[in-house]
């Protein structure tokens, strides 16, 4: 899908997303489109997490299913300071994802080198024990089942967001950002050495990437954004519980990215608004939604199983580059005999 | 004084020795072909150098440094590439970026100057870029920079992984059955290009089953039956020693 | 003494069922090394067919006791039999040749669509299994009083385990599966037909896992929609355990689980149950990455 990659595209796709709001105002959709703008923002989340996830699943393949824990220790670190400590919400963001990060790094150090599906389930049971942590209220901080709540409303620059509108530019000006990290990410030395990874480990290593080292860094930084996305949860809901954190959302996110097209942001972006976007749509229709949403998986795999949107060869700029080195032999490059 | 030497190596994988007490040693600028019998622990000589597998004992030198135990990774930067003998190539991604791969450890580039690109991180990609085509010409498959490297034919896929070898600007080079599934033409080209390799003063050590190639281009080749050298010196010397035609030329025909 | 005794009881009666499930686990991941998620959905399924036979058919009016238990599992295991069967048809055998996440994921979604079919069917809330099927005895072995149904299931999941071991090490049939488990293309050139073997195993592993569902509406009497997670989960523990792909690892696993469980809920705390059994996953995998008796899982770098 062309019309996705160029930066202009993008471009227009944001500032359509910008548009949104206030034309819904325009065209007197109910109560000014607050439903369908909440609906944006917890596509925008999920749009954050995925390109998160997107990091540590697409880009260097590791079967990660436990994205969600992360976000939870973002969002209960937000929550916790904001409400035991009085920090402004959007100031916690940064220690939100630091602590997330640091989490990540704890987790990701014993159990890296672990193959595929075991690092799959791995993952999953670290999801469980920390929903059971939070429940169980550990270090009397998390408020137990309830969760914690009473989170103070954002503000920025002296600005209250009090609005779901408000909270969209909020939500999607960082989706945006995350957006442009991950293109830049992807096409640089770290990310190719991810894919390097992805493709083949050993071939990878022989060639000098530090494997083990890559794949922990793609762990913390995966962990770092999904934690700064648990701030916008904290901010969006006012309210944390063990009950947001729980192992389908993070089979969710897993389905985004291989269903999107993993490795690829346009396919994520995509993803995000089929899974996420639909099930908001279909929620009149909620007792056979998921039932559809699980055949569509299946169906999906069978019949495209790169994903909707698969990554992109990217092309590199050769300017100045091409036929004027010269060849060992003399001999005309991709001459293919059998 | 010798590039490279392996001083009184073992291996054993489940109780089977695979490599029983080997030294030798390669000259720097030299080519050097292992040769033997399938089964001599050719390939487990070359893991055990590149750090893909570790020695149960003895020492691995290279340039007057023990690097036995070293992880691969750390082996390439010091100057030590190879290639595989079922090819591994990063098959959906591009030719190009197949051989930038190699270009990786010679990079500074970490995860912050990736995200936000201080002109030193744009110069060093540029300058990959143009190693890497540099690499790609010399192997002659510049033309095909953009193609997925799945869809190389199987000889030019392995003049690929030398040139993904060649752009970690390796100082000793290890070729595994590199003429594995060429045709006769594409063997005549191989060898010109291993001898380019070497006048670029790169040494290389190489296995290969085609008997041709070996006695062609190598300066001297060694002999491995069950792990253990059993000749060395120059083609010449090796086609005339009767333990080797017995263990290995005699029997191949 | 009493108490740990009780508990011990009560953990080998879980562990049984838990080893039933992580059978299904560990013989599929053997021969296509993938972790079929929709496996726990299917032990499910097999308690929900239990009850339809049971109150719906009304089987319970007709008969009692051990006659009953006997025919509900042989009813629940067949059918469930059967939904493996086209489960890998539809969802798996396509992607056989594709990347492995693909297969993943599908295996995702047929796990969400069995449950939410499930919870369309029967309902979200609970549902109760009637009582006094089985006797509510209780045995004194040792002077311990232990409730005759732990022993029962422990004993039926233990001779079905015995069937299964017999039916792969003394059969034709079993040394295929034993084959295609090992090298699947070897297996394909020594003219064993991998697609039979493969439909095979996805006929016998859900039937066991069936058989355990019914166990669990038995013993605890409540089965829920969703409960093939949270016993999925477990269960593909029990499997990694005992070494992935290892028939008799996954047996002593998931019992070796099921103790450790009942133990550390005694002894530690019930709000910690679920917790354990993943902490214990993770310690393994760390230290003894091979599982009790199984290969090694780390990759060779």
């Amino acid at each position: 899908m062309s019309l996705l990659s160029p930066p202009l595209r993008w471009l227009a796709f944001f500032a359509c997303l910008a548009a949104t709001p206030p034309l819904l105002r325009l065209f007197g959709v109910d109560g000014g489109g607050a439903v369908q703008i909440g609906a944006l923002n917890d596509i925008g989340i999920y749009l954050i997490l995925a390109l998160s996830l997107n990091i540590i699943l697409g880009y260097a393949g590791l079967f990660h299913m436990g994205h969600t824990a992360f976000f939870a220790v973002g969002a209960y670190a937000s929550a916790i300071l904001n409400t035991s400590h009085g920090w402004p919400i959007l100031q916690t963001m940064p220690v939100a994802g630091l602590l997330a990060a640091f989490f990540a790094l704890l987790v990701a150090g014993p159990i890296i080198r672990l193959r595929g599906d075991y690092l799959l389930v791995v993952t999953i049971g670290v999801v469980e024990i920390v929903r059971i942590v939070l429940l169980n209220n550990v270090f009397d901080l998390t408020g137990g089942a309830n969760g914690i709540s009473g989170i103070s409303r954002a503000e920025i620059f002296g600005l209250r967001l009090t609005t779901p509108a408000d909270l969209f530019y909020l939500i999607w000006a960082f989706a945006g950002l995350t957006v442009i990290l991950c293109s830049l990410l992807e096409n640089s030395r770290f990310g190719r050495a991810l894919k390097y990874i992805k493709q083949d480990e050993v071939a990878a290593a022989g060639c000098g990437i530090n494997i083990s080292l890559y794949k922990i860094q793609a762990f913390v930084l995966g962990a770092f954004w999904a934690g700064m996305a648990g701030t916008l949860l904290a901010v969006k809901m006012r309210l944390v519980d063990p009950e947001s954190f729980t192992f389908s959302q993070s089979v969710m996110l897993f389905a985004i990215v291989i269903l999107g097209g993993s490795g690829s942001i346009a396919g994520v972006v995509l993803g995000s608004f089929l899974l996420i976007g639909l099930q908001e749509i279909f929620r009149d229709f909620s007792q056979a939604r998921m039932l559809a949403f699980g055949a569509a998986m299946v169906i999906m795999m069978v019949f495209r199983p790169q994903g909707l949107i698969p990554a992109r060869r990217r092309r590199y700029d050769l300017r100045g580059l091409t036929g004027v080195f010269p060849r060992a032999l003399g001999r005309r490059g991709g001459a293919e005999g059998t | 004084m010798s590039l490279l030497a392996l001083r009184n190596l073992f291996k054993t994988f489940s109780g089977l020795v695979a490599v029983a007490g080997i030294s030798l040693e390669v000259e720097e600028k030299a080519i050097v072909g292992l040769i033997g019998p399938n089964g001599a622990g050719k390939t487990t000589v070359f893991n055990l150098i590149t750090g893909n597998s570790r020695p149960d004992s003895g020492e691995i030198i290279f340039d007057r440094r023990p690097i036995t135990g070293l992880p691969t990774h750390s082996i390439v930067r010091l100057g030590i590439a190879r290639t595989f003998q079922n090819i591994r190539l990063f098959q959906e991604m591009s030719v190009l970026e197949n051989v930038l791969s190699g270009c990786h450890c010679r990079m500074r580039a970490g995860l912050f100057s990736s995200l936000f690109r201080p002109p030193s991180q744009r110069r060093e990609e540029r300058a990959a870029v143009e190693r890497a085509m540099r690499e790609l010409a010399f192997a002659g498959l510049d033309e095909r920079h953009a193609d997925p490297a799945g869809s190389l034919s199987y000889g030019n896929q392995r003049l690929l992984e030398i040139a993904r070898a060649l752009a970690s600007d390796p100082r000793f080079l290890i070729l595994d059955e590199p003429a594995g599934g060429m045709n006769d033409q594409e063997t005549a080209d191989l060898m010109g290009l291993i001898a380019a390799i070497q006048a670029r003063g790169v040494t290389v050590l190489l296995i290969e089953h085609d008997m041709n190639l070996v006695m062609k281009i190598c300066d001297k080749v060694i002999v491995l039956e069950y792990g253990a050298v059993i000749a060395e010196g120059t083609p010449a010397q090796v086609k005339g020693n009767p333990q080797v035609i017995d263990a290995y030329l005699g029997s191949d025909g | 003494m009493q108490e740990f005794l009780q508990q011990l009881t009560n953990g080998l009666a879980v562990g049984g069922i838990y080893a039933l499930i992580a059978l299904g686990y560990t013989m599929v991941y053997g021969v296509l090394k993938l972790i079929n998620f929709a496996h726990g959905e299917l032990f499910a399924l097999g308690a929900y067919l239990g009850f339809t036979l049971l109150v719906t058919l009304g089987l319970s009016d007709f008969m009692g006791g051990v006659g009953v238990v006997f025919l509900l599992l042989i009813f629940a295991m067949g059918l469930v039999a059967i939904a493996g069967y086209f489960l890998e048809r539809v969802a798996y055998r396509p992607l056989r040749q594709s990347n492995r996440l693909a297969a993943v994921v599908s295996a995702l979604g047929a796990s969400i669509f069995f449950q939410n079919a499930m919870m369309l069917v029967y309902g979200t809330k609970a549902l109760v299994y009637p009582g006094g099927i089985l006797p509510s005895v209780v045995v004194s072995v040792l002077g311990v009083e232990i409730p005759l149904i732990r022993i029962l299931i422990f004993a039926s999941s233990v001779l079905l385990m015995c069937l299964l071991f017999w039916f792969i090490h003394h059969t034709r049939t079993g040394a295929a599966v034993r084959a295609v488990s090992l090298d699947q293309g070897a297996a394909r050139l020594m003219g064993i037909n991998v697609n039979r073997i493969i439909s095979l195993i996805f006929l016998i592993g859900p039937a066991l896992g069936a058989a355990a569902g019914v166990m669990v509406g038995l013993l605890y009497g409540q089965i829920r929609y969703d409960m093939g997670v949270g016993y999925g989960l477990k269960a593909f523990t029990a499997a990694i355990l005992g070494g992935i792909g290892n028939i008799p690892g996954a047996m002593a696993g998931g019992i070796l689980l099921g103790v450790i469980e009942a133990l550390g809920a005694a002894y530690i705390s019930i709000a910690w149950k679920d917790a354990i059994a993943f902490f214990t996953l993770i310690l393994i995998l760390i230290f003894r990455p091979t599982g009790l008796l199984g290969e090694r899982v780390a990759d060779k770098v």
